[in-house]
């Protein structure tokens, strides 16, 4: 077969896989969920249907299948059913270019943990989560409610603010690994736990983690949803599939944060100390970089479980006048390092030129992530 | 030129002539906005397609400062219609003919 | 081939959507098809081998003016338009000769353009940057941040409410 074939057959392999893993992982996320957090507070959580509750995301599916869709009167249609659709595949084309590993050998072949590679790396990310606003304003729009219109809004002031110290945590790391690819990136932290760059870039690993819990309206940042404040925020007239569809194009986005922030700040598949990151031949990245995605999402929990809610106000007023200046200053600071202990060595010119069109990953990644 | 370019540039002249009309044919402020945007976003692709053609980086760069500049003109832009539906309640643009002959 | 057939595809959405940000009665519908069309448009871009100036166009045209446009009109709570007046099919006819005009002056011109191949082409954001901050273009680099900033700062003075 051609190698245009070949390649689109492997990422479509790849985008499978990805795909039943990340289903997998939003069902068991909701189980966990519910399982920590009552434990946190003193109580048990759901434990009756299966051994230990496991089964509770399967009967979640099926009640949540079954129930009737209920479009309200006045609301227009058209985007009502569009906007779940909207933010799901931008959660997944977000998803489609995490790295999950280094280069791994399959039938003699060099395949990269990755749907699509683009020399724009996380740039892309940062240009899909700018468009998951969408499925939000969409959403509280669309339902003709008061209380979903206003919740919509607010999450989506919230999230492009957020975003924007989001975006600049990451200039720091880009900076210190001198390119926007993210397996260039995971590289440049190499040689145990100390070069990873929660320590290198502290500042800009705490901006990162407080922007990115409001980005994905976890708590403390979850005003615009929050069951006790706006009804149910933007998803109030949703209802069966569609609300899962928003409930998973959260937790997928909550995914992609946290698999982001392992490959940026906590070293990807990287090993804490180099002598760990095989075992007898066979590569740990893939096993490390779950452990450290996992351990950020009970990170995620945890913090659901332990602090009260921001108001509206001190939301946005923290996201502009303290997160938005103290990345700058974490740039500046970096920048200035960076260009210091580089010398004054002229930059050779950058390399062979790379083909034009198509072959581009960045369209590989569309489709194979809008297909996800 | 190669077909590719070739075509990439006749798309922007259709994208900018129907932002043109729009520009004459609608009657609310914002959608006259939004079809400025639209022949801004028609330039832009003008200006790539011969970054391409001619394998230079000034059109990216050009498309870069048009970028933000549409940026600027739209927050200030919008910031007026803000204004100016506080004053008139309305915002056809036939409604703001004050300083008309 | 596929290079061909993606590009023609885009374009089309492109092309169509617009023609719904001219023709839809409703400023919110326009207001979508608008970002279909900066979508559609940053694929394109991606076609032509830039791939930086695609995700710009996303993370700014796409995903922030767009936004504020959205904003605006919820928050203005826009009508769909009514009827023209009468006296204004004079404008229309006017209108669309104008444009006539417009595409056959430019068209002809395009059309008879010959053949040229373009030379390998690398648009990677670090040559891009590369020419963004040579002393050619670094002064209206630093002017634009001017601008953005005399933005801001016109943009709340305009829209704030007398108090």
């Amino acid at each position: 077969m051609t190698p245009l074939m070949e390649e689109l057959l492997i990422a479509v392999v790849k985008v499978l896989v990805i795909f039943s893993v990340l289903l997998t992982l939003f069902s068991l996320m909701t189980y966990a969920e519910r399982r920590l957090l009552a434990f946190m507070q003193f109580r048990l959580g759901p434990n009756r249907t299966g051994p230990y509750g496991i089964l509770q995301p399967v009967a979640d599916g099926i009640k949540l299948f079954f129930k009737e869709e209920v479009v309200p009167e006045g609301a227009n249609r058209w985007i009502f059913v569009a906007a779940p659709g909207v933010a799901l595949v931008t959660a997944f084309l977000a998803i489609a270019v995490v790295p999950y590993g280094g280069p791994v050998t399959v039938f003699g072949r060099e395949v990269s943990l990755q749907i699509a590679d683009p020399d724009v790396g996380v740039l892309f990310i940062f240009a899909v989560s700018s468009l998951g606003v969408y499925g939000i304003v969409m959403a509280g729009w669309a339902a003709n409610n008061k209380y979903a219109l206003i919740g919509g809004l607010r999450s989506a002031a919230q999230m492009f603010s957020y975003e924007l110290s989001l975006g600049l945590s990451w200039v720091g790391v880009i900076l210190l690994a001198g390119s926007f690819r993210l397996p260039d990136i995971v590289e440049a932290q190499a040689g145990g736990f100390w070069r990873w760059n929660w320590i290198q870039q502290i500042v800009a690993f705490l901006v990162y983690t407080v922007a990115a819990t409001a980005e994905v309206n976890r708590t403390p940042f979850d005003l615009p949803e929050a069951e006790t404040e706006l009804v149910a925020g933007f998803h109030t007239e949703y209802s069966s599939m569609r609300f899962a569809l928003l409930q998973m194009a959260e937790y997928v986005n909550m995914i992609t944060v946290a698999a982001l922030g392992t490959n940026l700040f906590l070293g990807g598949w990287l090993a804490p100390f180099t002598s760990l990151q095989s075992l007898g031949g066979i590569d740990l990245g893939l096993l490390w970089f779950a452990a450290k995605m996992l351990s950020v999402l009970f990170f995620f929990i945890w913090l659901r479980g332990t602090l009260p809610r921001f108001r509206y106000d001190q939301l946005m007023q923290f996201g502009w006048k303290v997160l938005v200046p103290v990345a700058v200053l974490n740039i500046l600071v970096t920048a200035a390092v960076v260009v210091l202990l580089a010398g004054s060595e002229p930059e050779a010119e950058p390399v062979a030129p790379t083909e034009v069109g198509l072959r581009s990953p960045v369209l590989l990644a569309g489709p194979a992530g809008a297909l996800g | 030129m190669e077909a590719l370019t070739h075509h990439a540039l006749l798309l922007s002249l259709a994208l900018f002539a129907v932002g043109v009309a729009g520009v004459f044919l609608r009657r609310n402020v914002i959608t006259v906005l939004m079809c400025v945007e639209l022949m801004l976003n028609a330039v832009n692709l003008a200006f790539v397609a011969f970054s391409r053609s001619l394998g230079t980086l000034d059109g990216q760069v050009l498309v870069f400062f048009v970028l933000t500049v549409a940026a600027a003109e739209a927050a200030v832009g919008l910031a007026i219609v803000i204004a100016l539906h506080r004053n008139r309640d309305t915002l056809d643009v036939d409604a703001f003919s004050l300083l008309k002959g | 081939m596929i290079d061909a057939v993606l590009f023609y595809a885009f374009a089309a959405l492109a092309l169509g959507s617009a023609l719904v940000v001219v023709g839809q009665r409703n400023p919110l519908y326009s207001a979508f098809a608008l970002i279909v069309t900066l979508v559609s448009l940053s694929a394109i871009f991606a076609l032509l081998g830039s791939p930086f100036i695609a995700v710009l166009q996303l993370v700014v045209y796409a995903g922030a003016i767009m936004v504020l446009f959205l904003f605006v009109l919820m928050l203005l709570n826009v009508k769909p338009e009514g009827d023209p007046p009468a006296g204004k099919g004079v404008l229309r006819t006017a209108a669309f000769l104008l444009v006539a005009v417009l595409v056959a002056e430019v068209g002809t011109v395009l059309w008879r353009a010959t053949a040229r191949v373009p030379p390998v082409f690398d648009a990677s954001p670090r040559r891009v940057a590369h020419l963004l901050f040579s002393p050619q273009y670094v002064y209206v680099f630093e002017a634009t941040s001017i601008l953005i900033l005399a933005a801001l700062v016109g943009a709340v003075a305009l829209a704030r409410k007398e108090t």
